[in-house]
């Protein structure tokens, strides 16, 4: 386990040091970027929706109750835009694009491509992972204002149309304004591009130690997405710890 | 790249040893390839033939001892030597996502050797040689034969106009006709840019017909070395037996 950590961190280390060349691998960044985007943002649609009407329906009859009903915009805003959105974003990009990075650079290993590639004098990292890295790391935050964006519709529809809750979502949204400053949603992004890099890592570290022919490409693949998974939760505490100071509105 | 990189260097092998997990795949490997040789390596499976192609281009690195490509030692400075090489890999090793033509072009535009256009010119020019056609450029790895992909992989091996080729098994699941073809190429490839050649095969035909030099390798350790002739008679009874294996019923 010490030995695949340290692995990671020295992969990290060569990407960050390789990006001076990521203006020259542009294509391959934007190429990612389309295919990140094609692979997630309907399901990223769908999941947001869905998550910020169940926030609805599990807090709003409570706040209704207690007649503070009103507030239910501002609940479900924070929640979304600081927790729920950027780690089930990054959840949702580890599990569609991440074990399909960690497939490809796995089939890759297997099949001697990247030793083709370092026969030729071309860096794999600088090749297969440094674009995909950037990628995934604009890509998942960028997710994230959207899934923002459609969990508050979500939210609201739901706040508007349950009997139980009946919050119009006039005040659904007054509510929102008034309880959410940029700063919710700034925490919120520097999450994911954490979560996001830490994916990136994990996945293409995974996929160029393949070995071992299919039964390998499949285990890289588990372990990639078992990895992120729990590496996204663990960092997430870390993040929420270490960003709590700047919460009273220093982003703002 | 002048015409002058087209030519052979010289290889020497010195005292090579590497082992995995206390299993020793090369012991005290001692070896002298001359520039412009074809130089076939041979011996049963797991015999250490491809791991010692991998520590010739620098893929693995030896617990002891020394590679001496044309001089220079290959060590982690290997980035400048492998402008020099070039290796066809027992799978082609042809990056699926690119077509013929952007594997083949890989080296030159990864390296921004030359304009786009030349580029074109100077791929369809390695496609001629290896009997590819402008046709095939546009095709990706998945729709090629077998015998295809290997040509490419040897097409894309040409345009770094190496002055030392590694080929690992170049005509593995291919049937003998295209093997042939395949041994034909190497030959006339080696003819036409003078290029060392260093070939792994367990094909005994390939072998005795196009190498110059042949060495016999077995548990790590060259058990037999010399030219076609001197290895058909070797009184070595593996060499033997590998060279006249066939099927007889039991």
């Amino acid at each position: 386990m010490f030995r695949n950590i340290g692995e990671m961190v020295l992969l990290f280390v060569a990407t960050v040091k390789a990006l001076p060349w990521a203006c020259r691998e542009r294509r391959k960044i934007a190429e990612q970027l389309f295919d990140i985007g094609n692979a997630s943002l309907f399901m990223a649609c769908v999941l947001s929706l869905f998550i910020g009407g169940v926030l609805s329906l599990q807090s709003g009859p409570v706040l209704v109750e207690n007649g503070i009903g009103s507030a239910l915009g501002n609940l479900v805003a924070i929640a979304m835009c600081k927790e729920l959105a950027p780690v089930m974003m990054s959840i949702l990009v580890a599990g569609r694009v991440g074990s399909a990075m960690a497939a490809e650079l796995g089939s890759m290993s297997v099949y001697q491509e990247i030793d083709a590639l370092r026969t030729l004098a071309i860096n794999p990292i600088r090749f297969l992972v440094l674009p995909r890295v950037i990628a995934i790391s604009i890509a998942v935050p960028c997710l994230v204002v959207f899934s923002n964006l459609v969990g508050w519709l979500g939210g609201a529809f739901v706040a508007a149309h349950n009997d139980r809750i009946a919050v119009p979502a006039e005040t659904f949204f007054t509510s929102l304004r008034e309880g959410v400053d940029p700063g919710d949603v700034v925490n919120g992004l520097i999450k994911s591009f954490f979560f996001a890099l830490c994916v990136g890592v994990i996945c293409c570290h995974q996929g160029l130690t393949t070995q071992g022919g299919p039964r390998g490409i499949g285990r890289s693949v588990t372990k990639a997405v078992v990895n992120s998974l729990v590496l996204i939760l663990i960092l997430d505490y870390i993040l929420t710890r270490l960003l709590l100071p700047f919460d009273n509105g220093f982003f703002a | 790249m002048s015409d002058s990189r087209s030519t052979g260097i010289p290889l020497k092998v010195r005292n090579l040893r590497k082992s995995y997990d206390g299993r020793v795949v090369l012991q005290s490997m001692d070896l002298d390839i001359a520039a412009g040789e074809i130089f076939v390596l041979m011996g049963p499976s797991g015999s250490g033939k491809s791991v010692f192609l991998r520590h010739l281009i620098g893929l693995e690195a030896p617990d002891a001892g020394e590679i001496l490509v044309g001089g220079e030692r290959v060590g982690p400075d290997i980035d400048q030597t492998r402008h020099r090489l070039a290796m066809v890999f027992q799978s082609g090793g042809l990056l699926n996502s690119l077509t013929v033509e952007e594997n083949v072009g890989l080296y030159l535009r990864e390296h921004r050797l030359k304009a786009p256009e030349e580029i074109s010119r100077i791929v369809l020019e390695k496609l001629a040689l290896v009997r590819l056609g402008p046709s095939d450029a546009a095709k990706y790895p998945s729709e090629l034969s077998g015998g295809m992909r290997k040509r490419v992989a040897i097409a894309r091996a040409l345009v770094i106009e190496p002055q030392l080729i590694l080929y690992d098994e170049p005509t593995s699941e291919l049937d003998p006709l295209v093997s042939l073809t395949i041994g034909r190429e190497i030959l006339n490839l080696n003819r036409r840019i003078g290029a060392t050649s260093v070939v792994v095969t367990h094909h005994v035909d390939l072998a005795m017909g196009i190498a110059d030099r042949i060495a016999f390798l077995s548990e790590g350790s060259i058990v037999a070395l010399g030219t076609p002739e001197q290895i058909r008679s070797s009184p070595v009874p593996l060499v033997h037996q590998f060279l006249n294996a066939e099927f007889k019923e039991a």
